[in-house]
């Protein structure tokens, strides 16, 4: 037992269950799944179909948050990637054809892979801190996708298009998509070595460049990775909607998948990650916004709901906190005092 | 000059951080109107003093008197109000500004809330005439050389406090020679004006060119107060490093192993900045042990070696032909092991585990894509936990939180699994308890004797004098010698070289 409870992903997993069955009293049939018109349908269901294009967008930032850096940008990438594939969709005479969505997918990510290679550029290259390279595209980003559709929302009809964000197989595409991704991610950094070489740069990036570690290249490796999983999700996210917004489209997704990367137990300040932890820190998050509408919170107070949730959220996931938490329950032995307060004690002054 | 009353005295000086003490009971003295050296090797308390003295820090015990009168100085600022004025080694002006702005930031002449400009550089153009400059003061600082802006800088330090006592932490580590005398010109004419200068200087040269009196720390304590006509450059850099030449260990006989085959030769390989040009010979089989005083550039010379900073001029030769060493990855690939002397920055990842620390080189150099098989990891981990006695022997354990002795030896485990052919060591000693250290050097001479041919660097000359075949002796940033190690080199020896430099 002690054993799962010490388990790096039992935290975000219990906070999720808890989550999920507090949804219970208010929604009965809340896990009830059942399938209309070839369909399936229910709450997690469609905690699933929104959940995906942030799950995605988590599992790129996790490899960045891994190296030290930050990726604000990936919004901005997924309305480019939703407005190029709207944008050529929408000029074909048969909207319908599987090989004008093919090309307008490859032309949408090859978009994305330059993107991502601009933010590496500007963070191993140049050396311009992470936060402020990556703020450049999410601010420009957005004005790029703004020329792409001309300053309007591109709306598409293209059922092939429209499968990406919607049902294949009865089931939601984007089910497909996200577990393909984190097998794919998976087997990318514990497969191969990218992991630990990624882990090294993170941890310490001097000390790993003089153990020969190429750690520019895999900085510009892991912008390139999120910048294309950023773009797959926005083309769910376009898909899904059948449109192309500038404006709106994965609209400050990057604060809620760094939040996601930090409740799954990535340290913001690099070194170790979790793809799973970051799997189900979006999953925790999305069903945090599902639980608001499903309880009834009022629209004006669903902001403060949510961001308490999330501090109570954070503060679950230290174990410092919850060993003082705990601390009045348990009998014996007391809890070893917090390192904290030994700083406190006057230094000894010789003379 | 014992008539005179010291502008300065400190006495009894004691700083304490959390556990470590940086100084004890040091006592300090300054005259108006000498140039005053303080020396020591890095972590002797210089910085310390010089903080506790500008206001940077509290001291913990001591008192410090200024013209008689008890002070507690309590910030740079309040330094500054009492004519404390430093001038560290990097410039802290504002490379955008001109070099009147800069003069007189903080403190422009005004009038109704309006800057005088005119008078401004009336008085800036006054000034810098004054300490025989010429410059245009109304141009952008970072139009100047460094040595320009480092003289800009104490232009400002001296008018701006009306300083009596001008410190000058190592100003000299970024100037070359002819600019060297540029400052040496001004602080003798600020000599001359009765300004009191204290001198931080790792160039024992310019020590006994510029300074009237030294006073000398090691390991946070005073070793002594000298006239610098009184204290030759051995007896300096003895003090300095604290041996007494009686009494030393009989060194044990070096037999001088086959002359094996070369493995790395650097030609005229230099560095502005770093390391003077050097040419180097090392063969296999071969410890070449590096000797100098902290700040010679040991710690330079290796790293250009491994292509951990690059090099500016020179060639290096290795078997099967000329190597371009842009980054360490290459010196890798060509057989080359590098220990940082700074374990925890350079060195050791701290969060990762024991185990992927050590195999953290080799695959770096198979590159992400081929990562080595579980079962290879686990053997060569296990081997070497084992061969070097590494504890806990948990290849799972935390890195960072293995005790110094035994996160040395995980770096070194991590370069021997990589087969070098040479393997650069800087202080692989430093801070490590004396079992560790004593095992550390026999593997060492063991892994010499097997074909290796090894760079050894320490502060400690009996180390490198019991470990090396030959030794290479720098100072002031230049490799000044090349000694054979036999009964006839000892420290004494090395001392002389160091302080004369090569030529005695």
């Amino acid at each position: 037992m002690s054993r799962v409870v010490r388990h790096h992903l039992f935290w975000p997993a219990a906070i999720l269950i808890a989550l999920l069955l507090f949804n219970l009293p208010f929604t009965p049939n809340f896990f009830a799944i059942h399938v209309r018109n070839g369909h399936l349908y229910g709450s997690l269901v469609s905690i699933l179909i929104f959940g995906t294009p942030l799950i995605l967008v988590a599992l790129g930032m996790t490899l960045v948050i891994a190296t030290g850096g930050i990726d604000l940008s990936v919004g901005a990438v997924m309305a480019i990637a939703g407005a190029l594939a709207c944008w050529y969709i929408s000029r074909q005479p048969d909207q319908n054809s599987v090989g004008a969505v093919l090309i307008a997918v490859a032309l949408a990510l090859a978009a994305c892979v330059l993107l991502g290679l601009w933010n590496g550029f500007l963070v191993a290259r140049i050396g311009v801190q992470p936060i402020i390279a990556t703020l450049v595209l999410m601010v420009a980003g957005r004005g790029i996708a703004q020329l792409i559709t001309g300053g309007f929302i591109i709306t598409v009809l293209s059922k092939p298009y429209a499968t990406i964000g919607g049902y294949a197989f009865t089931a939601p595409t984007g089910v497909f998509i996200v577990t393909l991704a984190v097998v794919a991610m998976l087997a990318l950094t514990r497969r191969t070595a990218l992991g630990l070489l990624v882990e090294s740069v993170g941890g310490n990036s001097e000390a790993s460049r003089l153990a020969g570690v190429r750690a520019r290249r895999i900085k510009i490796m892991v912008y390139i990775f999120c910048a294309l999983l950023a773009g797959i999700a926005g083309l769910m996210n376009s898909s899904n909607l059948s449109d192309a917004d500038a404006n709106h489209a994965g609209l400050w997704i990057e604060l809620d998948a760094i939040l996601a990367v930090v409740i799954g137990g990535t340290p913001l300040t690099g070194g170790r990650f979790s793809i799973g932890g970051s799997v189900l820190g979006a999953l925790i998050l999305q069903t945090l916004k599902t639980t608001i509408f499903t309880i009834g919170i009022p629209s004006q107070a669903n902001m403060v709901f949510e961001a308490a949730v999330v501090i109570i959220v954070c503060l679950i996931q230290s174990p410092d906190f919850r060993r003082r938490l705990m601390a009045p329950f348990r009998s014996a032995p007391p809890p070893p005092a917090p390192a904290a307060v030994s700083t406190q004690e006057p230094v000894e002054v010789s003379s | 000059m014992a008539e005179t009353q010291p502008v300065l005295r400190m006495t009894g000086i004691s700083k304490e951080f959390t556990a470590v003490r940086a100084l004890s009971e040091v006592d300090f003295r300054l005259y108006p109107g000498e140039i005053h050296a303080l020396l020591g090797e890095n972590g002797a308390g210089k910085s310390t003093l010089i903080k506790v003295l500008t206001g940077v820090y509290d001291l913990d015990a001591g008192a410090v008197e200024l013209n008689g009168e008890q002070v507690r100085i309590t910030s740079p600022h309040h330094a500054q109000q009492l004519g404390i004025s430093t001038v560290y080694q990097e410039v802290n002006l504002c490379p955008n500004l001109t070099v009147a702005e800069n003069i007189f930031l903080g403190r422009e002449q005004t009038a109704g809330g309006l800057i005088k400009w005119r008078s401004t550089r009336t008085a800036a153009r006054r000034l810098v005439a004054k300490f025989g400059l010429d410059l245009d003061v109304s141009a952008p600082l970072g139009e100047y050389p460094l040595a320009i802006q480092q003289l800009v800088a104490i232009v400002r330090a001296v008018e701006g406090s009306s300083a009596r006592v001008l410190i000058l932490d190592e100003p000299t580590s970024s100037l070359d020679r002819d600019e060297v005398q540029v400052l040496f010109s001004v602080m003798r004419r600020l000599k001359e004006e009765g300004v009191a200068i204290v001198f931080v200087s790792h160039f024992l040269d310019q020590i006994y060119e510029i300074c009237d009196r030294m006073t000398i720390l090691r390991n946070g304590r005073l070793v002594g107060e000298h006239l610098v006509s009184e204290l030759d450059r051995v007896g300096l850099v003895r003090a300095m490093i604290g041996k007494e030449l009686g009494g030393l260990e009989e060194l044990a006989e070096h037999d001088r192993p086959p002359i094996g085959d070369p493995v790395l030769r650097a030609e005229g390989l230099g560095r502005k900045g770093g390391i003077a040009p050097f040419d180097l010979d090392l063969r296999s089989g071969e410890v070449v042990g590096l000797a100098g005083l902290l700040g010679s550039g040991r710690t330079e010379l290796a790293r250009l070696l491994f292509g951990a900073d690059t090099a500016d001029s020179g060639r290096v030769e290795m078997p099967g032909g000329p190597v371009a060493l842009r980054g360490p990855h290459v010196a890798i690939g060509r057989g080359i092991a590098f220990c940082s002397e700074n374990r925890r920055a350079e060195g050791l990842i701290p969060e990762l585990t024991v185990r992927e620390n050590i195999i953290l080189a080799m695959q770096a150099a198979r590159g992400w894509t081929r990562r080595l098989p579980r079962e290879k990891v686990d053997e060569l981990v296990a081997r070497y936990i084992r061969v070097l006695d590494i504890r806990p022997g948990d290849p799972e354990a935390k890195a960072g939180a293995l005790s110094g002795g035994n996160q040395q030896k995980v770096l070194l485990a991590r370069w021997l699994i990589t087969e070098p052919k040479l393997l650069i060591l800087d202080e692989p000693t430093r801070g490590i308890d004396v079992g560790a250290k004593a095992e550390i050097q026999k593997l060492v001479a063991g892994l010499a004797a097997e074909g290796l041919s090894v760079l050894y660097i320490s502060a400690e000359l009996e180390e490198v004098l019991r470990l090396s075949h030959t030794i290479g002796v720098l100072r002031d940033r230049t490799l000044v010698a090349r000694l054979d190690n036999g009964p006839d080199v000892t420290e004494e020896r090395i001392m002389e070289t160091i302080a004369s430099g090569g030529h005695a």
